[in-house]
Order: C-alpha cells, then structure tokens, then sequence
C-alpha cells in the first residue's frame, strides 16, 4: 500500500514526543502495546532474522544440515546475469511507472485546481483507481491489449504495430508499466491536488497582480512549492513499484516472455517459494530490505532538511 | 479572484474528459467485454457496444462453482475477500489504536524499543520475507485458516503513528480535565479518545477495507484450500487455464464485481477516504 | 470546604531547573489568592502542583487538612477551569457537567438536580442539550465554570480561564467569577497574568517572580507598599516610576532637582525612587520641583498620561484633563507617596514595607 510510508513526513524526534502530562501506570502501557508487539516480532521481526541468518547458509538437498557460507549466495547474485537483469529491469519499472504516474496526477490536479465549481466532479471521476486491485487492473489492460481479443492491438495494427506482449519482452514490459501507473494516478492526483490547495491564495493573486497568467503562475510559483510533495511522491511511488506491484505480473505476464517482467519481488518469490532456492532467495530479500531501508532514510533525511529551511 | 480566460477553461475541461475517458476505458471495455459470449470475444476485437449475455455471465460467475477449474463461485469467494477485509480492518485499527495510546499518554521504561520495534515493520513488507515468514506460518500450523490470512497483516505501524499524530493534537486539558473528573486510563480512553477519534477510525477503515480487499500475495501464499480462496485468488485462476481458452466473459464479470464494492466506497464516502489517505500525513 | 496550606512547595525538572522554588502561601477557607505574574514566572506550575497535574519535587500540599502531594487530582477534591475550557467536544453541555458526578458514582437524580442548580446559577439552561462547538465562547466559559461548581469542590483551581476572550467579555466575566466565588464561599486559587484582573479579583494576591514568591498581601497592599521594584513595576497601570536618586540626611535628590522629606530618610545613598504617576501633580508657586520636559501627551478621557524626562530619566504623569500643559512642567509630590527600593536587589527600604513571606491571612471574604 503507497500509504504504508506516508506518516515518515515527520522527524523521528518527534515522533517519540508523549503528552505533558501521562498517567502512572506500571503494567498497561505494555498490555496496551501487547498484541502490536506481539505480531511484530512473530511475523515481522522472525522471519526477517531468518531471512538473514539463512541468507549466510547452505541446506544441503535433504534440508538436514545447514552449513555457514559466508557471502557465497550475495557473491553468486551479483555474478548471476539473470538477477542483474532483474535489478536493471526493476529500475526501468520504477522510474517509468514513477514519472507517468507522477506527470499524469499532476496535470490533472492542475486541472481540476483551475476548476471551482466542477472541480469536485473531475475528483470523483479521477480517484476510483487506488480502490481497483492491483491483480484487477493487470488483468483488465492485460485484455485490452490482447493480442487475439483486445482493443489496442487492433488500432496499433493498422498504424504499423504488431502487438503481442506474449513473445515480445518490452511490450510486456510497457504493458505492465501502464497497468501499474494507471492504478497510481489518483493517489498522486490527490496529493498534488491538496498541494496545490494548500498554496495560499494569496500568493495567487499577489502574482496576478504582478501580471502573470494562469499557466506563468502554475511553473513560477505553484510547482516550486509543490516540490516537497513531489519529492515525499517519489519516494512512495518508487515503493509501490517496487513491492505492491507483484499482482500485476503474477497475474499477467507470470515473469515472461524469458524473464523480461521478473521484477526483484518476483523474483524473490519465484526463487524461493516456487523454485525452493531458500539461500539465494534470502539474500535477495535481505537486499531488497537494504533497499526499503535506503528509501526511508532518504525521506527521514529529507524531511530533516526541510525542517532547517 | 476575478480571471475570464474561457479558452483555457475550455482546455481544461477538454483535457480532463478525455483523461477521465482514458482512465475508465479498460473498465469500460471490462463491461462490455462481460455481456458478450466468449465466440463473439474471440472472433476479433472486443466490440465497443454492450452484448445480450450479461445475465447469463453473471449469474453463470455467481453461481457456478465450474466457472472455472474448480474454483468455488464468486459469492463464496466475495464472503471469503469480505471476511479478511473485516477482520484486516478492525484488527489493524485495534491494535494500532491500543499501541498509540500506550506510546503517547504513558511514559515507561522500554517505550523506546517498543517504539523502534513497531517502526521496523515498515522496512519489512511481506514482499521482502516471503520465504521465512510462510515457513513461520506454517510451522505454527496457520495455513489455510482465517488466522493465518489475517493476524500477520494486521500489525500496522502506519495506523499507529496515524493515531498517535492524532492524539497529539487532541490538547493536553482534556486528559487533565478528565483526571480532575476522575477518570482512569482505560475511561478516558472509552469515555473521551476513542469517541473524538471516530473521524480518523472511519477514515482509516476505508482505507484498511481496500487494503483488505485487494490483498494477493499473502492468501496467494496461505492458502491453498479453495474453500479460502478470496476474489483476488479467483481472478488469478482463472486466467490461468492450462488447455483451452481464457473464459474472458467471465474473467471480465468476475473483475467488475471484484472491483465494484471498494469503488463504491472510494465514490461513495470520498471524503472520508481522501482524509485517510492524505490529510492524516500532516 | 477547606483552607488550602502550601509549604515550601518546589518543582525542579530534570536538569536542575527550579521553575518554583519554595514557596509557602497559607490559604484561608473561602478566600480567593491570585497568583500573578509574567509568563515563566511558575504560577500555572504551582497551580498544577496543587491539581495533582504535576509531581511535587519538595514540600507539602494539604487541602483542608490533608496532605494531598500523592493523591489523584480527582482524589484532592477540587475542581479545575482550564484556559482553553477543555470541554469534551463529543458530550453535549450536561454530559460535560456530569461527567465527573458519574464518575464518582453519584446517584442519577443528584445529578440531575445538581446540574439543574449549576446550569441555573450560570444561566446556560437552554444550552444544556447543546454541544460546546455550538456555543460562543463566553457560553463555554460558564461551561467550564459549571463543570466546576456541580462538583462542589474543596477549591477552585482557574488556569488563566478569561485569556481567551475579547475585552469585553473578559470584564463581565470577571465580575461574574468574584460575584459566584463569594455567593458559593469556596476557597480558590486563581492563575492570571493580567495584573488588573488579578487586582480585581483577589482577596490576597500572590506575586511571583522567577519561581519565587516576591510578595503577598490584598491589592492595595502590593499597590501601595509595593515590596521590591519589580512589584512596583508590574502591579498598576501605568507602571509606578521608577528612577535613580539619592538620598541625604532628609533630602532626596533626582538628577537636578532635589525635595525636602520633612523627616529623616529611612536610608541613606543612591536609592531607586518609586513614584506614582497619579502621585505627582503640578507645583505651586514656589515649591520645590521636579522640573520635566514634556515629550508627548496621551490622551484617556478622564485623565491624560504626560510623558517627559526628568534629566536623562523617564517619567510619567497622570493629570486631569483640564490642566493646560506646556513644554515644561514643574511637579511636585507628597514626600509620605515616595516608595524607595535599594539600588541592588530592589527590596522595598523603610517603613510600609511587607515581608515577603507574609503568612497570616489578611482579608476575609464576606
């Protein structure tokens, strides 16, 4: 869920503060948190120690013994042409599905700003998405650009297009780039549109005044101070490509034609649960760990900055 | 402020109808698709016009258990989706809110590690310990089980630190006021936090409800009994025909009814939705 | 009802901070003590030591005879009005009043007819039903008031509860405060950083400075015998003047000007003399003067405020309107109105000077 990292727009300082005042309670603050607790280190906390531990082991083929093989999985990833593939490919997915996305939400929220009155209509026309299933709107542009059944490949064909993402790797890379940022857009349409809100009125029409049009306005001053949004945008687009879009391939293109849609959670899961490569597959979920983790220090640092200024 | 530019209007308006008709095409053409039979699907195209056979495609996906390869019919499985969503939901919320209240109105030793702890599952979505957390599951023997759907996904550090912005801004004279009342923890938790918390609960049902109801991976992972299958697994299997065609009629009226009810609710309580999602950020 | 003593009270947080240091105040059943002062001065920390609201680092809090210092705020038996209200948004007007008889156990009926009683005396039973968010914000202060009187306290704690509201209504409030406060007769402390609310409203005030308590007494007292200059300073309006002389046998001279006491000065040196503005009126022919250049007139109505400088020194003036003003004025002053502070440390020199840890209680509500 894009949400999941929303809340880190705040500094980790205080996000520790409590009230002035607190009740005296020696045993309820922990049976309060109990069950939180609880879930975390079962489901959460276990297994990602165990995703470590047995990213440094070898089972041998009975899964009887397992012995200690130091970086051995991590230094076959990175010499495996396949995962370096996937690494490559998932960035492709990221970016593309992060900038279409981004620019789309963007323009609509221009949009419907410009707009008092029916403003509200457009809005409700443009957010459904975000409710529509990520394996949902997979399959749905899946159809459309069937290449037996579906409209697009129909129209293409006639401007010189041969569609078929069953055995061409970057129409079903395209595919599942569109599928992705078309569920995409009304979150980021909704963000920028309470951004663009958000920038005092004033300032409009102090630049009105100034003699700049509606369009001039837009770029000089609405889009500059839209650039923390964009940024926390980013950071949760990138996120979402990376982890929530697993349903669109699994659903789709299953990985294919020959790999060209194995995104690294894909992978993870194809290596691991299907595949039952429980060393390799813990190294790349350890990886992709690091990665979560980079892009949540970049927006605790970020926001720190922004605190400054 | 007064500005009469009618010819950017214009471009305005033209320009977000045609993205609105964009963004609903595949859902438009999901419709149509689903009131054709499958001969006329594969005979080219999908025509642009609705077809005679939406009762039959939908009774025939409500109904049938043999829609397609064995699965259980779509009422099952939308009772099966609406559970885990229920239970995602009011789990989530339980929890989360019970954890925020202890972070911000009780100082006690380890209230750091807690904090850290509950801040970590962040960093660690499902996607990144398939293998593990599946092996855990299993070995607890929470395998095709509602318990097994439901309990890993339901600690939520976003709905904690979402409640605990909240109870930030709830002011400090109200706890002091309801002490000087005589009020305890758990009574100003019932009497005072919980009903001016009823705004952000339901924001974030809406949101919680959607994440439950699209959920993949995870029943992908836990179950493997259909009688546990939710709309999300029945889509993936039906498209997933080893011989023989993709039943699209019927893929397309699964999709429509698996999408319809979280699009009801984004439609239908927009307000509170979009507060979930973007005012609790601030 | 219940006299209320504090005994070296201290709070001192982490990092050694002494936001109240000492201070001992005995309170008299019935009375109503203002604590005043400017902000950071420790009075709402002294307030919410006496709530319960925050621990008591050193020193006793007893209400009514029991020491309170580990007890619950809703076990010292008293009832709070916060600044802000802090009425519960959700309850309408007589669920907040109720609240907290429910949560004693209070039987139905009692509470009933005790809310009855409130909402009457505070006028606000036609609001009964309402919820605060639709009452004005003099509305909710009554509220807030009720929700204290329907518990029939030991004391009143108020926590700056007019600060937030307009001019006005802060002065009909304030009328309505003292006027339930005597009908009721129950002790009461109350927190302001408003001296002429404190001075209306007090029976004792209680100034602090700092953390410390720089002087008790009844309004006039601290208004007219001041016990160190920064008393004198916060306490009236306009603020007493305060300049530098010295004094000599039984003479006191200020920059060039020098007056004739008429008895022998209680010191003698550089002193700060403490003059009232309404102290000082034009000289008579003759007299022996405070020569001051004007610099400009602020006109109130009843009076006028003359600004000016005597010497280097600042000085202001309260003179009837019908006084024609020139350049330059010649003014003269009582020598009993004087107020002498010593120039380190600012203590009150001479006679009419109050002890600062004045204990007795000095005036008893009617």
């Amino acid at each position: 869920m894009p949400v999941l990292l929303s809340f880190v727009r705040q500094t980790p300082g205080r996000l520790m503060e409590t009230k002035k005042t607190t009740f005296d309670s020696r045993l309820l603050p922990y049976l309060l948190l109990a069950p939180q607790l609880f879930i975390t280190l079962v489901f959460f906390i276990w297994p990602a120690a165990q995703a470590v531990k047995s990213s440094f082991e070898r089972e041998d083929p009975f899964g009887l013994s397992t012995a200690f093989v130091g970086l051995l999985h991590y230094q076959r990833l990175f010499e495996d042409p396949n995962y370096i593939d996937a690494l490559l490919r998932t960035a492709v997915f990221a970016v593309s599905v992060t900038a279409l996305s981004m620019v789309l939400g963007l323009a609509f929220a221009a949009a419907v700003d410009r707009l008092v009155r029916t403003g509200r209509v457009y809005t409700t026309l443009l957010v459904w998405p975000y409710a529509v299933a990520p394996v949902v709107a997979g399959v749905l542009w899946w159809f459309l650009f069937n290449s037996t059944t579906g409209l697009m490949p129909f129209f293409l064909e006639k401007v010189g297009i041969h569609w078929d993402h069953d055995l061409n790797g970057t129409q079903a890379m395209i595919l599942i780039i569109i599928a992705a940022a078309w569920k995409q857009v009304s979150y980021n349409f909704l963000f920028f549109l309470a951004g663009l809100q958000s920038v005092p009125q004033s300032l409009m029409e102090a630049a009105a005044i100034d003699g700049s049009g509606p369009v001039k306005r837009f770029f000089t001053i609405s889009l500059p101070l839209l650039s923390p949004t964009t940024f926390f945008l980013f950071i949760i687009n990138v996120n979402y490509t990376m982890f929530d879009t697993f349903p669109i391939v699994d659903a789709t293109t299953v990985g294919g034609p020959a790999q060209a849609t194995t995104t690294l959670v894909y992978k993870v899961y194809q290596d691991g649960y299907l595949g039952l490569n429980l060393g390799s597959s813990s190294a790349q979920s350890v990886l992709l760990m690091m990665i979560v983790m980079v892009l949540t220090f970049v927006q605790f640092r970020y926001v720190e900055r922004r605190v400054q200024y | 402020m007064v500005e009469n530019r009618p010819f950017l209007t214009f471009l305005t308006h033209a320009f977000l109808i045609l993205g609105f008709a964009v963004v609903a095409l595949p859902v438009y053409v999901a419709i149509i698709a689903s009131t054709h039979d499958i001969a006329t699907l594969m005979s080219g195209p999908v025509p642009l016009l609705p077809g005679s056979h939406l009762i039959e495609n939908y009774s025939m996906i409500l109904t049938s258990a043999s829609a397609a390869n064995g699965l259980p019919n779509y009422s099952h499985m939308a009772l099966n989706s609406l559970i885990m969503a229920v239970a995602i939901t009011v789990g989530k919320i339980s929890i989360s809110i019970l954890s925020a209240f202890a972070i911000v109105y009780f100082r006690f030793p380890f209230r750091q590690l807690a904090f850290w702890i509950i801040f970590v599952t962040l960093m660690l979505p499902v996607e990144v310990r398939i293998m593990p957390t599946y092996k855990i599951v299993a070995d607890l023997g929470m395998l095709n089980s509602w318990a097994g759907l439901t309990i890993p996904l339901i600690a939520s550090a976003t709905a904690t630190f979402l409640f605990r912005q909240f109870f930030m801004t709830v002011p400090d004279e109200m706890l002091e006021a309801a002490r000087v009342d005589g009020a305890g923890p758990m009574k100003f938790f019932r009497d005072i936090l919980l009903p001016l918390s009823r705004t952000n609960i339901g924001a974030l049902c809406v949101i919680l409800f959607i994440y439950g109801w699209v959920q993949y991976l995870w029943p992908l992972l836990v179950t493997t009994d259909p009688g546990y299958y939710t709309l999300m697994m029945g889509m993936k299997r039906m498209v997933t025909v080893q011989d023989g065609v993709i039943q699209w009629q019927l893929v397309m009226a699964g999709s429509v009814l698996a999408m319809l009810p979280p699009i009801l609710i984004v439609i239908f309580m927009q307000r509170l939705f979009i507060r979930g999602l973007t005012e609790t950020e601030k | 009802m219940a006299g209320i003593k504090i005994a070296g009270v201290s709070k001192i947080y982490a990092g050694g901070v002494k936001a109240v240091n000492s201070v001992s105040i005995d309170i008299a059943d019935g009375e109503f003590i203002v604590l005043v002062g400017p902000s950071g001065c420790g009075k709402s920390t002294l307030l919410r030591m006496i709530a319960g609201l925050e621990g008591i680092s050193d020193g006793e809090v007893s209400i009514g005879g029991r020491v309170v210092n580990r007890m619950e705020p809703a076990e010292r038996d008293i009832a709070m009005v916060f600044q802000n209200y802090a009425l519960y948004p959700h309850m309408t007007v007589y669920q907040n009043l109720a609240y907290g008889l429910r949560n004693r156990g209070t039987p139905k009926a009692e509470i009933d007819a005790r809310v009855a009683e409130a909402a009457r005396m505070l006028e606000i039973t036609q609001y009964l039903e309402r919820k605060p968010r639709a009452l004005s914000g003099g509305q909710r202060q009554r509220v807030a008031m009720g929700r204290a009187i329907v518990r029939k306290p030991a004391a009143f704690l108020f926590d700056e509860p007019l600060s937030n509201l307009d001019a006005k209504l802060r002065v009909s409030m304030r009328g309505e405060i003292k006027r339930l406060q005597r009908r009721l007769g129950t002790t009461s402390i109350y927190v302001t950083h408003d001296q002429l609310e404190a001075m209306t409203l007090a029976d004792r005030l209680v100034v602090l400075n700092g953390g410390r308590i720089e002087q008790i007494g009844s309004p006039l007292e601290v208004y007219h015998a001041p016990a160190s200059t920064f008393v004198a300073s916060f306490i009236g309006s306009p603020a007493m003047n305060l300049v530098s002389g010295e004094l000599h046998g039984n003479r006191l001279a200020i920059g060039p000007a020098v007056i004739e006491l008429g008895a022998q000065a209680p010191a003698s040196g550089p002193v700060t003399v403490g003059i009232r503005a309404e102290d000082l009126r034009l000289a008579r022919d003759g007299e022996a003067a405070l020569p001051l250049n004007v610099d400009y007139v602020e006109e109130l109505g009843a009076q006028r405020l003359v600004h000016g400088q005597v010497g280097d020194q600042m000085l202001t003036v309260a003179l009837s309107p019908a006084i024609a003003i020139g350049e330059q004025l010649s003014l003269a002053i009582d020598p009993a109105r004087l107020h002498f502070f010593a120039v380190d440390g600012g203590r009150r020199i001479g006679e009419g000077s109050v002890p600062a840890h004045a204990s007795a209680p000095v005036a008893q509500p009617v």
